[in-house]
């Protein structure tokens, strides 16, 4: 029951501490000034009460050294705080080059994860302390929004766009998962757990998990991409139909009418829903559309797979393990 | 906007006063029109960024030769207008009414060609929703009716607008018939045509923007 | 001091129900708007006294997920859209405005009574919605949800916030002329009330940002109606382009709530101090500067909505910057206080009641325009709470001091003092015990929108439902004595509380065409030093 009177949220990644220094500077920030300007007013009230009907106090006009220094003053307070707020901002959104990738896609009303290595779980995550995880995550219908309270991360998840954030968890424990985006009927029960263990225990979950084990998001790509006949134009072949997919992942490309686009996990999506709308340079519009015939989750295998094969070209990638 | 009861109504000093006045209100009216095709005009640029190739398909569907007529009817129409106003000032009220029915004819054949237009999209399927037919690249219930949605949507309501100003303009024939108009009172004149010389000037912006798409070369 | 009230004025002149509901008086119109305007707010309080009760406990188990919902989402669109835009600028602007300047009416009187009716319709078409199956987008009918998910009466509801936005537009645009046009002989702008200046930058936004919402609206319902991908990804469009036209609107709507208040504020302070607003030219000033830099600042709603981060750091810069402004209004109003003469009456309680609360609204958004600490606040309570501290505990404080501070003016009659001050203190007590746990339960992370939260939340909610009850007996008591006296208020004077300002030169209330002859004006705002030298 002490639980009740808990007014600090639990911190549990490694942005959470500077974060919550931010938070508590604020919040200091406020109490000052409330008590310091109410106080004054209540002061004054009181000091300066009219004390007869016909009281005529002395006439003040303004005083611009006055004015200037309550509109200086403040201001570099506020571009003090902003400059601290999106230092830690961009550190927040800069996703490490050691990140795990992890694949997510909302749903009304449930959240489903794809661990690389193809272990699935509905509204429960399991993570271990002391590994950075980058979350790459779409949804199938209205917009949510992933937020983890105790890691201090949140992002929306919109559909037909990719959205990431990345945690590294600091301290083990059951936090809330939720969506805050209002998404319909039962937008408050859009909520999970993020179960955050030693890497040990983690260890022995994934070997507890290991019975029911699929393929990996890699290996079910790369079904995909010979089930469905991607590989019958994309296989670099000269005449080939299509472009070929190694080495492509986060590379520019020169479409068709002369721009330039990053080959990221956006445009490799919207190349297989609507492949004539970005058309590399130098081939037909003559690929048929996947829209309808493949759920979220496959496109999201697909661009695992090439995502792997871009690094089986020479940099190290942490997802195909 | 003025009180159609007498010249000068009784909140007012001086006919100067409420002469000023209506007009700084139509101009602010105006500029809250500009703010509300503002909304289209963005999320048109946003999608024709967003698909350059459909928009120039879905603009080769337009008839550039009737736009182009109905282009020069506006700018012909915005030129009688202006007569209008000046008969006003000057006081006189067999060329106001003469105007004013010209204008009114232009206006008319504009809306009549809209009409022709409109009836040749419904023909060709070309109206968003569940009837919408497209035979070119592109995925008929994407993207291309976003075009044809635009379309309709701010030459519909630019339509609207030119409804409303014709309905102006029979109001302003009914007053100068009664002879309520002099050289020192022609305001309702002024802001109608105010009114009529901006509803222009937006097809002036729309023609080019729908009918001309990658025709410049 | 008072001047024997003449036989007639605008009330008695003609009691039939024909003459008010087509008359063109400016002061009869912001009593019409009175009516409207508490009629609403009681519906919308009804609404959140409902959902607060069922927030008591961790489940839902009062009504139904889809009534939560509901009910959430028309308690903000009836009081955003039919309470707080329409409150002081229809009710006190309306009615004190013309006066303030020396005019007989606004510019435009019949354009004035269609807006009233305009608000009228829009508001009858949400009351349709709301008994005959209700919304439950959210009053920010973010897309896709409300385009193509949501399975209430969209379409119908775009109408009513599309119809009433109108009214919004021509009221602005019926003050915008009013104050340039219409000032009396004398009445420059350096010598305006500060209320007026609010209200001009209130109408300026209004009518600059009135117009996007309303085709914004319109564009979902034609995506509803048609099927045209405007903003379904799922056929081409874009969501998050509606996030920005909503809040090109919405942001900027949000200053249309508060700055009228902050307006009332200056008249009070100046009232109950008996002295010339400190650094006059600065707060007028900062007033134009708020409706100003108010309309760059929307994006600081999309941090986490995929906007880009660079967009997102000049958003937040300036969301940091549209602060000062507030602040030096804040520093100049009690500067007003230093050495004056403060006199303890009701509005002046209800002002100082504004500070407090306009404080800590204004502070908590620094929280949001913060990237980091806006990625963890983000659509949690503490948003909740935020902006309830500015729109209720700022513009409706703000509100009902300037109606108590008008009342005598605008019925003639006296209120009952110690029943003032006590609601007053009521609304500031129970106000605080509602919000202040919801900035905690947002720290805490407990996401807005929420029909069941974990159990260990459950006692800061229990204390905001409470809190909420207080509140709502705050809001009572005020409505009983003001009623109560028009039939048996003292009768007030022409210039009950010693007052500046051509408005309280008149009788009260008001003959019908508010000044015998055209006051000449020959003297600064707020002229407390001059005694004996009245206006004209």
């Amino acid at each position: 029951m002490n639980k009740l009177f808990n007014f600090f949220p639990e911190s549990a990644s490694t942005v959470a501490g500077p974060l919550d220094s931010l938070i508590w500077f604020l919040i200091g920030l406020t109490i000052f000034f409330t008590l310091g300007i109410g106080l004054t007013c209540i002061y004054f009230a009181v000091r300066y009460r009219r004390r007869h009907v016909d009281e005529q106090p002395v006439q003040i006009e303004g005083n611009l050294k006055l004015e200037m220094l309550w509109t200086i003053i403040p201001l570099i307070i506020a571009l003090g705080t902003f400059y601290w707020g999106t230092r830690m901002f961009l550190g927040m959104i800069t996703r490490p080059p050691d990140a795990v990738p992890i694949y997510v896609v909302g749903k009304q009303w449930m959240w489903k994860i794809q661990h690389p290595d193809g272990r699935r779980e509905i509204n429960q995550f399991h993570i271990p302390i002391g590994t950075k995880f980058q979350l790459i995550m779409t949804s199938e219908d209205v917009i949510h929004s992933f937020y983890i309270p105790a890691f201090r991360v949140k992002m929306d998840v919109v559909p037909g766009r990719y959205s990431t954030i990345w945690f590294e968890a600091t301290k083990e424990g059951v936090y809330h998962l939720f969506c805050t985006q209002y998404c319909g009927t039962s937008h408050s029960a859009m909520v999970g757990k993020v179960i955050v263990m030693s890497p040990a225990a983690y260890e022995e979950w994934l070997a507890g998990q290991s019975v029911g084990r699929k393929e990996t998001m890699v290996e079910a790509g790369t079904r995909l991409f010979t089930e469905r006949a991607c590989v019958t134009c994309h296989d670099g072949r000269t005449g080939a139909q299509g472009p070929l997919m190694r080495g492509v992942f986060g590379k520019p490309v020169e479409l068709s009418n002369g721009q330039v686009v990053v080959a990221d996990e956006s445009y490799v999506r919207e190349s297989i829903l609507k492949p004539q709308a970005k058309l590399v340079k130098g081939f037909q519009p003559v690929m048929p559309t996947f829209a309808g015939q493949l759920n979220e989750e496959q496109i999201l295998q697909l661009i695992a797979y090439i995502r792997s094969i871009q690094s089986a070209e020479g940099t190290t990638g942490g997802q195909t393990k | 906007m003025a009180d159609s009861h007498g010249p000068l109504a009784h909140h007012f000093d001086s006919l100067e006063q409420q002469y000023e006045s209506a007009r700084l209100g139509m101009w602010t009216f105006l500029i809250t029109e500009v703010m509300m095709f503002g909304g289209l005009f963005l999320g048109y640029v946003v999608y024709r960024t967003k698909y350059p190739d459909l928009f120039v398909a879905g603009s080769h569907h337009l008839d550039i030769t009737l736009g182009a007529f109905n282009t020069v009817v506006l700018i012909v129409s915005s030129l009688t207008m202006a007569m209008a106003v000046h008969a006003a000032q000057e006081g006189r009220r067999a060329r106001i009414i003469g105007y004013l029915w010209l204008t009114l004819l232009l206006g008319g054949t504009f809306l009549g060609v809209k009409v022709v237009e409109y009836s040749h999209k419904f023909h060709d399927h070309l109206i968003p929703g569940a009837h919408f037919q497209w035979h070119g690249a592109g995925d008929p219930v994407g993207p291309i009716q976003l075009f044809f949605g635009y379309y309709f949507l701010m030459t519909g309501l630019h339509a609207v607008h030119m409804i409303i100003g014709a309905g102006l303009l029979l109001w302003l024939i009914r007053l100068a018939s009664k002879n309520r108009f002099s050289a020192e009172f022609f305001t309702p004149v002024e802001m109608v045509g105010l009114y009529w010389h901006f509803v222009d000037i937006v097809w002036i912006f729309l023609f080019p923007l729908l009918y001309l798409i990658g025709r410049h070369g | 001091m008072s001047e024997p009230a003449p036989a007639t004025n605008y009330l008695n002149w003609n009691y039939s129900i024909r003459s008010w509901l087509l008359t063109t008086d400016h002061k009869r119109i912001g009593l019409l708007y009175l009516m409207g305007v508490t009629f609403f707010f009681a519906i919308g309080g009804l609404m959140a006294s409902l959902f607060r009760m069922e927030l008591a406990t961790p489940a839902g188990n009062l009504v139904t997920a889809d009534t939560y919902n509901k009910l959430f989402t028309l308690h903000g669109v009836v009081m955003i859209f039919f309470f707080l835009v329409p409150s002081v600028p229809g009710v006190l602007g309306n009615f004190v405005l013309p006066i303030m300047i020396g005019a007989k009416d606004v510019a435009f009187p019949r354009l004035n009574l269609a807006s009233w009716y305009v608000y009228i319709i829009g508001g009858c078409i949400t009351l349709y919605v709301a008994v005959t199956g209700g919304l439950d987008t959210g009053w920010t009918f973010y897309t896709p949800y409300s385009s193509t998910y949501a399975n209430t009466k969209v379409i119908t509801a775009a109408l009513g916030v599309f119809i009433t936005g109108f009214s919004s537009i021509l009221t602005g645009l019926n003050f915008i002329v009013t104050t340039h046009k219409l000032r009396a002989p004398g009445m420059t702008w350096m010598r305006l009330p500060l209320f007026v200046w609010a209200i001009y930058a209130t109408s300026l936004i209004m009518v600059l940002a009135t117009p996007v919402l309303a085709i914004t609206i319109a564009l979902i319902a034609i995506e509803r109606a048609t099927g045209i991908g405007i903003f379904d990804p799922a056929i081409g469009g874009d969501p998050v382009l509606f996030q920005h036209m909503f809040w090109f609107y919405s942001h900027p709507a949000v200053y249309i709530m508060i700055l009228p208040s902050m307006g009332v504020m200056s008249e009070l302070i100046a009232c109950f101090c008996r002295r010339r607003i400190f650094g006059y030219s600065f707060v007028a000033a900062s007033s134009l500067a708020i409706a100003i830099i108010g309309f760059f600042v929307w994006g600081h709603h999309l941090f986490v909505s995929t906007q880009s981060p660079y967009a997102g750091m000049v958003f937040s810069f300036l969301s940091f910057l549209v602060a000062i402004p507030s602040a030096v209004k804040a520093f100049n109003w009690t500067a007003t206080m230093y050495k004056s003469s403060v006199s303890w009456q009701t509005p002046m309680v209800y002002a100082m009641g504004f500070m407090g609360l306009f404080l800590i609204g204004g502070l908590t958004g620094l929280f949001l325009a913060n990237l980091a600490v806006d990625i963890h606040l983000h659509d949690t309570y503490f948003v909740v709470a935020h902006f309830h501290y500015i729109m209720v505990g700022g513009a409706l404080m703000g509100y009902l001091g300037g109606l108590h501070y008008w009342w005598p003016k605008i019925t003639g009659k006296l209120y009952p003092e110690w029943w003032g001050k006590f609601s007053a203190l009521t609304v500031f007590i129970g106000f605080n015990l509602t919000f202040m746990p919801q900035f905690v339960l947002g720290f805490m992370g407990m996401p807005r929108r929420y029909y069941s939260y974990p159990v260990e939340w459950q006692a800061l909610n229990v204390l905001s439902s409470a809190g909420a009850t207080i509140l709502g007996v705050g809001y009572l008591i005020p409505m009983i004595y003001l009623i109560w006296s028009l039939k048996n208020g003292k009768p007030a004077p022409a210039n009950p509380w010693g007052a500046k300002g051509l408005e309280w030169t008149t009788p009260s209330p008001p003959p019908m065409h508010n000044f015998e002859q055209t006051p000449i004006v020959t003297e600064e705002a707020y002229a407390y030093g001059n005694e004996g030298h009245g206006h004209g």
